[in-house]
């Protein structure tokens, strides 16, 4: 299948600014389950609210797009009550570690089998320039005129302490890593989080300063490094990518019917 | 019979009701008073394979119940006054989205933390309008077990019907009570089944295209046909959608199709209302006060007689004109600053005879209490 196979032309053209990283992701998405060969029946896209949530309209499957922060507990609904479908949330930085920080935490803990896909770029774009959890110190935004104040989070981090048994981290630069990345991701059984850094080029561009779309592209080639490599030795600032986390732990859904196996013995 | 006899708590009696209706998902949040009702549902759940998780928040469990019912299941969350206000906002989304689902609220003492384990009928107007945007909803109580069991089983067909959260606001003495419970064989009170779409597998489905009588024909989430869902202002085909003509059209259906049935969704009970002089409205626990004052005073041959609420969300403004219209007094007994009182006055002809008795200090409504502010409205002295 091509990769227009997987989009609703109804509702094209998108509402993505010229440069905007959101579309690159959903074509390695795309790209990703094509080559994983899954059905479209067999997925279910949950979004909350965000420039970065709008990618489930667009995309033919299952499509659920929910409240702000809210899209994984909404996806955990729908996974308890249908253990044999694929789910995939693709959340912006805000939407997932600001008012959805909690929900992220508690899905990594069950290590529900659902893919998380942080779509972060350092900033609020649907509402036009606020800086998010993941903004960095002394960033510029529209609520933050004279730099942010905030360190950001570090999303493989807290993505480890809080039990997800998948962490991965890539950027927009890095199309083919990212599309196997996200493919690797979705196959994994248990709490799957990706965070790819994608650029803003309407907001964070131009609130910091940083150039264009193909400028930010540029700063993710120059400013990350594979895990383990030695410039980050020599860097401490650079960014690392790759794949963080790789465990097999228990599932939640599948605990869930273990218990059912206990209540209908014992009741 | 004797076998399906139960002496129990109203929060049991609601799942005994709910598993009655065939709950296939519950997901809740801890809170007194109906903490009863997720401790129950986790034992009863899985022993029949349905589906039962306790969420980190009720923000959460509200949005997961949304996600469960969309695949098909009946789903439910039990929660109370802090719990309710922060479920507000998806239970919009249920709204907007016409996902069925009911939502238990039995209600304390607020605002805030307030009288967590004490009696109150304050969060009335929450149901109605708790979440942001005009929208219609649909809110029921009971008295008694026996009402309560019947109630929730309604509730479940009402959501089912009309493709709406359903509220069950119970109260804190409800909740906690125990009396007797007759549970109902299979099959004597019916159960309404989701309508689902008859369009095959391939053909073009409207998800959000209500037939001629307004009702929608559902698609499991995640089966045949792949559709969007979404609390923006959508389309037939679920996309979002700025066009005034289709807003209106979608603002109109949300509303008709739960005001514009009001009689159908009507449930009351009535008591001596035939020749009532004074008539007696009220709900919940606080109408057992209210039918033992008026029991006692028919059997002084006083005219009072007593309309009981279980449908409060829509009001049935109609019926309760037409019940009043007679009366010289009508006395609406609430556990609440008067949020039904308002209603009532907006319903009848004559408002300056409608008054109010009611408690909020957290102590549950007596008879005394009643016929102390009844001898004060029909003149008697203090
Ligand atoms: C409860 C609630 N609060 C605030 C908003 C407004 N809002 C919409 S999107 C958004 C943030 C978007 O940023 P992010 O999640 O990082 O996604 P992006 O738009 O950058 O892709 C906010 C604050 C909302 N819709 N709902
Ligand atoms: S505002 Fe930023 S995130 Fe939103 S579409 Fe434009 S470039 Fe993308």
């Amino acid at each position: 299948m091509a990769v227009m196979d997987y989009v609703r032309e109804r509702f094209m053209p998108h509402i993505w600014c010229p440069g905007c990283g959101h579309g690159t992701i959903m074509n390695n998405l795309v790209r990703a389950i094509e080559s994983l060969g899954l059905k479209k029946s067999e997925i279910v896209m949950v979004t909350g609210i965000g420039c970065s949530s709008r990618i489930s309209g667009y995309l033919d499957f299952h499509t659920l797009h929910t409240i702000h922060g809210r899209a994984l507990a909404f996806a955990t609904g729908v996974k308890l009550a249908r253990p044999e479908l694929t789910l995939i949330v693709p959340m912006g930085d805000g939407d997932a570690l600001a008012i959805g920080g909690n929900h992220f935490l508690h899905a990594a803990r069950r290590n529900i089998d659902i893919t998380a896909i942080i779509m972060n770029n350092s900033i609020y774009g649907m509402t036009g320039g606020q800086f998010s959890p993941l903004s960095g110190y002394g960033k510029t935004a529209t609520t933050a005129p004279y730099g942010n104040i905030y360190e950001s989070f570090d999303i493989v981090q807290l993505a480890k302490a809080a039990g997800a048994s998948f962490v991965g981290r890539t950027t927009t630069y890095h199309v083919t890593s990212m599309m196997e990345m996200i493919e690797e991701a979705i196959r994994h059984k248990g709490f799957s989080v990706v965070e790819i850094l994608t650029q803003c080029p309407t907001y964070f561009g131009r609130k910091n300063k940083v150039g264009d779309a193909v400028d930010m592209l540029n700063y993710y080639k120059d400013h990350t490094v594979p895990i383990g490599s030695d410039k980050k030795k020599e860097n401490p600032a650079l960014i690392e990518r790759g794949v963080f986390v790789r465990e097999e732990r228990a599932e939640y859904c599948e605990e869930y019917e273990k218990t059912v196996k206990r209540a209908e013995k014992g009741g | 019979m004797g076998d399906h006899l139960i002496f129990v708590q109203g929060n049991e009696a609601c799942v005994e009701a709910a598993l009655y209706a065939g709950l296939g998902f519950f997901a809740g949040y801890p809170i007194t008073p109906s903490t009863e009702i997720a401790e129950l549902l986790s034992l009863r759940l899985p022993q029949r394979g349905g589906k039962f998780i306790q969420m980190e928040d009720e923000i959460a469990s509200m949005c997961a119940i949304i996600g469960a019912s969309l695949t098909g299941l009946k789903s439910m969350t039990a929660t109370s006054g802090p719990g309710f206000s922060l479920k507000q906002e998806a239970i919009g989304y249920a709204i907007m989205t016409e996902v069925p689902c009911v939502v238990v609220s039995v209600m304390r003492g607020g605002p805030s933390t307030g009288l967590p384990t004490k009696v109150s009928q304050g969060d009335v107007m929450q149901a109605r309008w708790g979440t942001h945007g005009d929208h219609a909803v649909i809110a029921l109580t009971a008295s008694n077990h026996q009402d309560l069991f019947a109630i929730t089983v309604e509730a479940f067909n009402l959501a089912e019907t009309y493709r709406t959260p359903v509220i069950l606001l119970f109260d804190e003495v409800i909740g906690h009570m125990r009396e007797k419970l007759i549970v109902p064989e299979p099959g004597e009170i019916p159960l309404v089944q989701r309508l689902r779409t008859s369009v095959r597998e391939g053909t073009d489905y409207h998800p959000y295209l209500p037939r001629e009588d307004g009702r929608l024909p559902m698609s499991d989430f995640g089966g045949v046909h792949r559709y969007n869902v979404t609390g923006l202002m959508h389309d037939m085909w679920g996309f979002p959608t700025d066009n005034p003509q289709v807003a209106y059209g979608l603002m109109r259906h949300l509303f008709d199709k739960i005001e514009g049935h009001v009689t159908e969704i009507a449930r009351m009970k009535e008591f001596f209302l035939d020749d009532a002089e004074t008539v007696l409205i009220s709900y919940g626990s606080a109408a057992r006060s209210a039918l033992h004052v008026v029991e006692n005073r028919r059997a002084r041959g006083e005219r009072m007689g007593l309309l009981e609420l279980q449908t409060l969300w829509p009001f049935p403004s109609g019926a309760v004109r037409e019940r009043c219209n007679q009366a010289k007094f009508v006395v609406v007994v609430e556990m609440n600053m008067g949020q039904i009182l308002l209603e009532v006055k907006k319903a009848v002809d004559d408002p300056e005879r409608v008054f109010l008795a009611n408690r909020i200090d957290g102590t549950f409504i007596s008879p005394t209490d009643i016929r102390n502010i009844l001898r004060v409205i029909q003149g008697k002295g203090v």
